[in-house]
């Protein structure tokens, strides 16, 4: 293992969306201060800095994890994706499509560590039941929405959306 | 009004407003594009600040000595807060008093987390590196923690020159309460406290401020969300006009629920840095920084009296309310307080109230607006209160409510307290929510539960929200007198403009700071209505520039302002550009204009569409060919309206005020059931019927209230900004600090039963407010009935809960006694110490660990991040300690001190440490004892109190730093004495103590 001094910058090389980049980092930057501040990706946010809220979620090697509590020079030579990734062009994915068409999101600020941790998910639970949902997403907070958009969202771009409607839009 | 309370905006009425347009702001903020204030750097040479707070809840300033932080490289300078008063002037409170209130400490710190000193740097890091190195002297002072102790005879005094704590203390009466009581059968009174907590956006807080010289002019770009009603009051403490105090709020900006009003007092400050150092300079909150001193609601230690005839008819009602404002009474407050003065008989006729409001000040994080301002705090005076007359009378809670509902057919309703409430069908309303609910079944089954021992338990609560706030209400906080003083406040100014450029497409300004409401998606479906184009054709700019926006003293997002005043002034704007467009089509299509139509991107003649002139042409001859615009129209399309609700006047002599401009209602009824073994409570069912009047928008209608009952069910079960009874902050996290998420929310049932308002252009009335004043009411409702308890304190914890059900009654930590500071500092056991004991079998004999303890080479080479530790003195040492943890590295100064040592069998600590990180001290018990084989046998226990940042991250974080702590040492001390020893407990004496009190500061945020 090479030793780095502790002002010393080090160069990171890193894939991030399928494109390599690179920058430099103290050892001691987190990975979101330099996706954000040194690759200008600034779609992945910042909300706590000690790994709860989940809104600095970005996959790095396939795994989601809280870039606020990694080190950038942890990601040497990673493979990352981060929300910057998921629409294909100009087009949203079917997550990002559910999740406006659902009204999974207002400020919009925890979405895309929400999204992140929902690819994730799917990946692994392609067909999941509510209450999946809702035990994978105790891992985010999201003050605005109270979570019902962002259940039917997940549930809906994973196919297993029952039609169970729980409000009645009066009148 | 008509009590089947159908919006007008039918299918057929409208093509877009009330149509669940999903919103043109998602495909931005879903791709990572949106701009958010971190996101954005608009100066060049941009430096980082980072503020040193106060780890005391109270204390003199003695000395601030900044010069090894100035040293350090990347430094680029360092402000005091003596240097900020210096160049500001403090800022005011409607609420007269001797206060002053600057945005950071200036002599003294009157709570934990107060600013204290600005590092400015090349980045963020440095900055964060020199604050380690800022050295404050602190006297520290007794601190006035809880408000009923804070109002006593002798209580620490924050401020000095105001002779008490007590800020502000008046009394009010409508119609006549005391005969009301008098005459009535049924009196009923409760004792309450009600929590503070904070909606905790999840951006933090963020500035950016450039100072510019010759004139002084200040250019700040920040997340603030209104009221603008601020931006004289920062002016006035810059001492600029006006005009030259630029305030620019970026696209996106991350949830407010009120917080981020409190945003000015970092542009105050930043500003004033920026100014001071000549730098432009950018600041980020983190999230200890948002826990500890941005902002809260205002918790409440109140009672409520209510007077019954036997009936069931409410005659009269008394509130007491003892505000707390923790360490000032910062603008906007006292507004929560007074917010729902004038509504104060909620959905009922009583006429007889009774009110006196008083204003504590304490060691404890200023309060501001907040999801829900003041309602939260009001309905859970007045809900449970009905839900306790109901029992105490023998009646249906939902029957007493309905014998006292305001009738349907007395709309526009003037309460006692001057609100003129717009309309509504309460009666229908509460019957629509028990349907929903399934009431019978509901009871039947809570009858069950009962007969089977089990706890269930059926809340209602009910309640209005008014919206769209007169700036005028605030003023109820003087006396008539006063107010005949000042000059008058009334209204609620709303603003829109709308352009239209050459080729006719559409850009809509807005006044409204929205944090993720949806404005510019139901902006563009209103234009897109009066203009007969498609929503995609709008283009709204969110962003306020007060240099270049029509904004007003009301502008911001705050008090469900959009759907009740801004929604019109963009209806009323596009109305004025429709006309235009028709005056112009008028020339070309030769018809009367009333026969005129905009639809279809068209001006067409109605009936006759093939008679018709698209848009984009009528703009463009608006903008190409002024000599052939008709008389009496400007060139161009370019309009502005700003309007206010004529009904918002001013405080009368008799301090009424109708304090808002629309009032949607809210019915909530919950069954829930706990579990006695745990404490835990299952909601089985929540429905929340909610009146908003038109609905603009039924997705985002219905997600403003899926939202706001969130909030409000997380500050009834999990939210508390909890403090020691010394002022320490215990929830400096969000591992302390607990929101809801989506595994502890429960499935919400959402009804409507919506009357238009006539006091708004669209019929509708302001929302995203209630369930979350509600919610808490609805809750401890339902707890009580399970628990058959009458006094129920939130948040209902597993913890709370379970107290309840043992027949305990709970109190909060801030409430206790605070402990007494003695010279040797003995700690105390009591809640916020950290207590413990344990043993451990040592491979050496107990005169060779005793000498191993005592010798501070010895202790140097085993206690973890030990870099000095010498001799004082007989028995006392220092110890130079830097603890990392997590990536969290922090250097303190120990002092230990042994006493009443006893060779080779025990001793005791007591130890006092400092660092940048927090402060804190222990005191520990140790004793020797020979264990067979030449082995000692090690037992210990301590108590330790924290302060300052490491007591906000809390005991369950410190626990784990501290065996960590505890296990580096134990086998150091074992690798020393060369065996290997047996553990079960771990740890050794002074060791031990300075592992606890740095594992206790090792916790920082970053």
């Amino acid at each position: 293992m090479r030793r780095i001094g502790g002002n010393e910058r080090h160069r990171i090389e890193l894939t991030v969306n399928g494109r390599s980049h690179a920058g430099e980092a103290e050892p001691r930057m987190l990975l979101s201060d330099f996706l954000r501040h040194r690759l200008g990706l600034y779609g992945t946010h910042v909300g706590c800095e000690h790994g709860v809220c989940g809104a600095c979620t970005v996959i790095v090697d396939g795994r989601a994890v809280r870039s606020c509590t990694q080190y950038a020079i942890q990601a040497e030579g990673a493979t990352i994706e981060t929300v910057e990734g998921l629409a294909d062009g100009e087009r949203l994915n079917a997550l990002q499509q559910a999740f406006h068409e659902h009204h999974g999101l207002q400020c919009g600020f925890c979405s895309a560590g929400i999204l992140m941790s929902a690819v994730h998910f799917l990946k692994e639970n392609p067909r999941p039941s509510e209450a999946a949902v809702r035990d994978m997403l105790s891992g985010h907070i999201c003050r605005c929405t109270g979570y019902d958009g962002i259940v039917r969202a997940i549930l809906d771009a994973a196919g297993t959306l029952k039609d169970q409607t729980k409000e009645t839009i009066g009148e | 009004m008509t009590s089947n309370a159908s919006a007008p905006a039918g299918p057929g009425r409208y093509k877009w407003i009330g149509k669940p347009v999903p919103r043109k702001e998602d495909a931005a903020l879903l791709s990572g594009r949106a701009q958010f204030i971190d996101d954005i750097e608009p100066v060049a040479n941009l430096k980082h600040a980072a503020i040193l707070r106060s780890p005391h809840a109270h204390a003199r300033i003695l000395k601030i000595d900044a010069s090894r932080a100035r040293a350090l490289p990347g430094v680029t300078g360092i402000v005091s807060g003596a240097e900020v008063a210096e160049i500001t002037r403090p800022i005011p409170s409607v609420v007269k008093t001797a206060i002053a209130y600057y945005p950071i400490a200036v002599d003294k710190v009157r709570f934990v987390g107060e600013p204290v000193a600005v590092v400015v740097a090349e980045d963020r890091y440095i900055a964060e590196d020199a604050l380690d190195l800022i050295e404050v002297a602190y006297e520290p002072l007794a601190a006035a923690v809880d408000p009923l102790r804070a109002m006593e005879e002798g209580a620490p005094l924050l401020h000095d020159e105001l002779g008490s704590n007590v800020a502000h203390r008046r009394s009010f009466e409508y119609g006549e309460p005391d005969a009301a009581f008098d005459g009535a059968e049924h009196l009923f009174a409760l004792d309450y406290r009600f929590p503070k907590y904070a909606s905790t956006p999840i951006e933090t807080f963020g500035v950016t401020a450039h100072y510019l010289p010759s004139p002084d002019r200040f250019t700040v770009w920040s997340n603030f969300q209104g009221p603008f009603v601020l931006h004289p009051l920062m002016a006035r403490a810059l001492g600029v006009p006006g005009n030259r105090l630029r305030l620019i709020t970026p696209p996106a900006s991350g949830g407010s629920f009120g917080i981020k009003q409190a945003v000015f007092t970092y542009i105050t400050l930043l500003a004033a840095v920026s100014r001071i150092l000549r730098q432009p300079v950018k600041w980020t909150e983190d999230r200890l920084e948002h826990l500890m001193a941005s902002s809260s609601a205002a918790d409440r230690v109140g009672r409520v009296e209510a007077a019954f005839k036997s009936g069931g008819e409410l005659v009269g009602l008394r509130f007491n309310n003892i505000c707390n404002m923790g360490a000032y009474v910062r603008a906007p407050e006292p507004a929560s307080v007074y917010r729902m003065q004038a509504t104060s008989n909620g959905c009922y006729g009583v006429r007889n109230i009774a009110i006196e409001n008083i204003l504590v000040v304490t060691n404890q994080m200023p309060t501001g607006l907040n999801r829900g301002f003041g309602g939260p705090q009001f309905f859970f005076a007045l809900e449970r209160m009905m839900d306790l007359a109901a029992k105490g009378l023998g009646i249906d809670p939902a029957d007493l409510r309905r014998r006292n509902f305001i009738a349907k057919d007395s709309f526009p309703y003037l309460c006692p307290g001057g609100s003129l409430l717009d309309s509504g069908d309460y009666t229908k309303a509460l019957d629509e929510c028990l349907r929903l609910a399934g009431y019978p079944e509901l009871k039947a089954k809570r009858e069950q539960a009962r007969k089977a021992g089990r706890l269930f338990g059926i809340g209602f609560a009910v309640g209005l929200e008014p919206s769209g706030s007169n700036m005028g209400y605030v003023s109820l906080a003087q006396t008539a007198e006063e107010r005949a003083l000042a000059e008058p406040k009334s209204g609620a100014n709303s603003s829109a403009t709308i352009s239209m450029d050459p080729t006719g497409s559409v850009t809509v300004q807005l006044c409204s700071t929205p944090n993720g409401q949806g404005h510019a998606t139901v902006a563009a479906q209103i234009v897109a209505e009066r203009l007969g184009i498609e929503p995609d054709q709008v283009d709204v700019v969110t962003e306020i520039d007060t240099q270049t926006s029509a904004w007003s003293i009301a502008s911001g997002n705050y008090a469900n302002r959009f759907a009740a005043q801004v929604s019109g002034a963009v209806s009323m704007c596009a109305d004025k550009v429709a006309d235009k467009l028709k005056l112009i089509a008028l020339e070309i299509l030769e018809c009367d204009v009333r026969d005129i139509l905009l639809a279809d991107g068209a001006a067409q003649i109605a009936g006759v569409p093939e008679k018709s002139i698209a848009v984009r042409k009528l703009a463009a001859a608006a903008h190409w060919n002024p000599v052939a615009m008709p008389e009496r129209s400007e060139p161009g399309i370019h309009e502005t309206v700003v309007f206010s609700p004529p009904t918002l006047t001013s405080v009368d002599d008799r301090d009424r005020v109708s304090s808002a401009v629309t009032y949607g209602s809210v019915f909530d009824l919950v069954a829930l059931e706990i579990e006695p073994a745990t404490g835990r409570v299952s909601v089985d069912k929540y429905v929340s019927l909610h009146d908003v009047g038109t609905m603009l928008n039924p997705l985002i209608v219905n997600g403003q209230i899926h939202g706001g009952f969130a909030h409000g069910f997380g500050c009834a079960m999990l939210e508390e900004i909890a403090y020691d009874a010394n002022g320490n902050l215990l929830s400096g996290t969000f591992a302390d600090y607990l929101c809801p998420t989506a595994a502890d929310i429960p499935a919400l049932t959402i009804g409507h039963l919506n009357a238009p308002s006539p006091m708004s252009e669209l019929g509708c009335k302001g929302l995203g407010d209630g369930s979350s004043m509600l919610t808490p009411a609805a809750m401890a409702n339902a707890v009580a009935d399970a628990l058959d308890m009458k006094e129920v304190e939130l948040p209902l914890n597993l913890h709370r809960v379970w107290q309840m059900v043992q027949g305990q009654k709970p109190v909060p930590a801030s409430a206790l006694a605070p402990t007494e500071k003695k010279a040797d500092a003995v700690v105390a056991p009591g809640p916020g110490v950290l207590s413990g004991e344990g043993e451990t079998v040592i491979a050496a004999d107990r005169e060779t660990v005793w000498r191993t303890l005592l010798d501070p080479d010895e202790l140097a080479a085993v206690i973890p991040g030990c870099e000095k530790l010498t001799e004082q003195g007989p028995d006392r040492y220092a110890a130079s300690v830097t603890i990392g943890i997590a990536g969290i590295k922090g250097g303190y100064e120990v002092a230990i001190e042994l006493k009443d040592k006893v060779a080779p069998e025990s001793l005791r600590i007591v130890g006092r440490a400092d660092g940048a990180l927090g402060h804190g001290s222990a005191e520990g018990w140790v004793t020797l004892a020979p264990a067979g084989d030449g082995r000692t046998a090690l037992s210990y226990r301590y108590n330790a109190r924290v302060g300052g940042k490491v007591a906000a991250v809390g005991q369950r974080m410190l626990g784990a730093a501290t065996r960590i702590l505890i296990n580096q040492f134990f086998n150091g001390l074992n690798r020393r004495l060369g065996g290997a020893g047996q553990r079960s407990g771990g740890g050794g004496p002074i060791g031990r103590l300075i592992a606890v009190l740095a594992a206790l500061f090792g916790g920082g945020s970053r």
